[in-house]
């Protein structure tokens, strides 16, 4: 930090580093942390740990139940669902990343200007957000992905634009409330710039809150990719992707194991997030410190 | 609630006109769009031939006299598609709401009340999973281990092959069924609700589980909780008369929050379980291009949500007598 920063030298490196020991001792948020890893891992290995290709197809071996040469058995069109499931980490979690993290990047600067500025511009951006809200998300980016046409792309895009409002008003609200804070008049009676106060004196102190909801966000936007690509309105065939391997498997109904095994896939990156998510919360909670 | 109803028809309206791919084509059909002349008549017909705020004033004009157009895709008044479709959708959100509200509140009290007891584990495992699970894996494969492998449930659809509709009063077959006092109708109307119930339930409990408990422990370590326990009333008592109430207004704003989410998954759970309500609408609105009917569900979807919110806050005043409306 800066030495223009008087008020809190070094309390924020501290204040995380206890966050981060807070979190280490709880097991079912490292349990979390380890599943997700894990996940990550396999993603980036896909193309050398899978033992068949994913998208090649076998038909005479079509619909076969899980063996010891598939392990979780044989999709409609012959292809190892195994082998599958595993390179659609490769999809979903890059997907449900990007949409995380620009989604709070672009929520988190509005909400804080909205806040910082005030007056009119607080009322007309806070209007927008409410607007957005007023739909529930799953809806409004189905209807903009279909909109869009199918594509990982335009899904992306469609739930981008559904995912920052939360963001802009957890900033705006933090931003209100640091905006009172004497460090701010301490920062402007040294002569420091609105621009500099809000990026380098109110922003840092905001994240905290964005960051418990991002981590709870990513198994959430895991889920709505794959719900849209189930719906038809992301990943085009023959993408192994983890919510449209579930599609495929809907009317195979004897043949359980194909839709059963991405939905796994999906569950457990999602409750992994939402592991980690939880203790991060705990951790934060001023009221749990002195525990 | 008008900005917020304003804002809802404009961006409905937005969202059906952002659509790259056009009506035309996708209505007509590749050989008729090639003929100009049927091509300027469908825009006429549609209005399409005028410019785009003057297209927004006549969905708001007729929005105001109850008119959302005609549905491309069936042919019918929009409204006469939401009034088949409306209900449907009411009576599964109502069927999961009784589910999730019936397991997620005393699974939420007694984690509180026998705090980090198994109880609470389990309550916070439950409540984890249920906002982690994706609803529509949950009723693909509840659909095949319920229905098709264990024949616990009775199949998709909203009353079995064999049983006919009751005649359209509220368009709730439970509640249609009953006025004629048709039991038989009324059972299996029920019984279709059980599977799709619970797995559109699943995707609130866990939050109202959560919420519950929560507030329950804040409650429960109030001074008029102690003043209570003071007075040697019984822990049930306790719990019941003097905490439960106050610990319920966090539940019941979540409830209206988590509405959205319950409109969201009607999507995903009608689509599944062959559901004629309007998620299912909404879907295949959404895949042909029909933009009468995209714009008029987004819309009713929105001030559903709209309305459900409002609601919530006057409960508030209700449950709270110190929150007044001035």
């Amino acid at each position: 930090m800066s030495q223009s920063e008087p008020t809190r030298e070094t309390a924020p490196e501290s204040e995380w580093r206890r966050v981060v020991s807070r979190l280490a001792r709880n097991p079912v948020a490292m349990g979390g942390a380890v599943v997700v890893l894990a996940w990550v891992l396999t993603a980036l290995t896909a193309p050398w740990i899978v033992p068949y290709d994913p998208i090649e197809q076998n038909i005479p071996n079509r619909l076969a139940a899980p063996s010891s040469q598939h392990w979780l058995g044989v999709d409609g069109l012959g292809r190892d669902v195994l082998s599958r499931v595993l390179y659609g980490g490769r999809i979903s979690l890059p997907v449900a990343a990007v949409v995380v993290v620009l989604a709070s990047i672009f929520g988190t600067l509005y909400g804080a200007l909205a806040g910082f500025l005030g007056k009119w511009v607080d009322e007309i951006a806070m209007r927008i957000v409410d607007m957005v809200l007023s739909f529930p998300a799953l809806i409004l980016a189905m209807a903009i992905a279909a909109a869009l046409g199918p594509s990982i792309r335009n899904s992306m895009l469609a739930m981008l634009m559904v995912w920052w409002p939360p963001y802009a008003r957890l900033a705006r609200g933090q931003v209100l409330a640091l905006k009172e804070c004497d460090f701010v008049p301490a920062a402007l009676s040294l002569g420091t710039s609105n621009r500099r106060i809000l990026l380098r004196h109110i922003l840092p102190n905001s994240v905290a809150p964005s960051l418990v909801l991002m981590a709870m966000d990513f198994g959430n936007a895991i889920i709505i990719t794959a719900a849209l690509s189930f719906l038809g309105l992301g990943a085009v065939p023959p993408t192994p992707e983890w919510g449209m391997m579930v599609a495929e498997g809907r009317e195979l109904i004897q043949q359980w194991w194909i839709s059963t095994f991405p939905g796994v896939a999906i569950l457990m990156v999602a409750i992994g997030c939402n592991f980690i998510g939880d203790g991060l919360r705990d951790a934060m909670d001023p009221r749990l410190r002195l525990r | 609630m008008v900005v917020a109803a304003l804002g809802v028809t404009l961006i409905s309206f937005i969202v059906a006109h952002a659509v790259p791919t056009d009506p035309i084509v996708s209505n007509l059909g590749q050989i008729a769009s090639q003929r100009p002349e049927i091509v300027k008549a469908f825009r006429e017909k549609w209005g399409l031939d005028k410019p785009l705020h003057e297209q927004y004033f006549t969905f708001v004009r007729n929005l105001a006299r109850g008119e959302f157009g005609t549905s491309i895709n069936t042919r019918r008044a929009v409204t006469k598609d939401l009034a088949l479709f409306l209900p449907a959708t009411v009576e599964l959100a109502t069927a999961a709401v009784v589910f999730a509200l019936l397991l997620g509140l005393p699974l939420g009290i007694f984690a509180a009340v026998r705090r980090d007891g198994p109880i609470d584990h389990l309550a916070r495992m439950v409540s984890l999973i249920g906002v982690s699970i994706p609803i529509f894996w949950l009723a693909t494969v509840s659909l095949v281990l319920f229905y098709a492998t264990l024949h616990w449930t009775v199949g998709p659809g909203r009353l079995g092959p064999q049983v006919e509709a009751p005649d359209y009063v509220t368009g709730l077959f439970t509640v249609d069924s009953l006025l004629e006092s048709d039991f038989e109708t009324l059972r299996d109307a029920l019984s279709h609700l059980i599977l799709p119930g619970l797995v559109l339930a699943s995707s609130i409990m866990g939050l109202i589980t959560r919420i519950t408990r929560s507030s329950m422990l804040e409650v429960l370590s109030q001074d008029y909780t102690r003043t209570a326990r003071a007075k040697g009333l019984r822990e049930a008592v306790v719990v019941a008369r003097h905490a439960l109430r106050n610990a319920l207004i966090p539940t019941v704003t979540v409830l209206g929050l988590a509405y959205g989410g319950l409109l969201s998954g009607a999507v995903m759970t009608e689509t599944i379980f062959a559901w004629p309500g309007i998620g299912r609408y909404a879907f295949q609105a959404v895949r042909t291009n029909d933009f009468p009917a995209i714009m008029a569900v987004t819309f009713v979807i929105g001030i559903i949500y709209v309305v459900v919110n409002l609601v919530v806050d006057l409960l508030y005043g209700w449950l709270d007598p110190r929150i007044h409306y001035s």
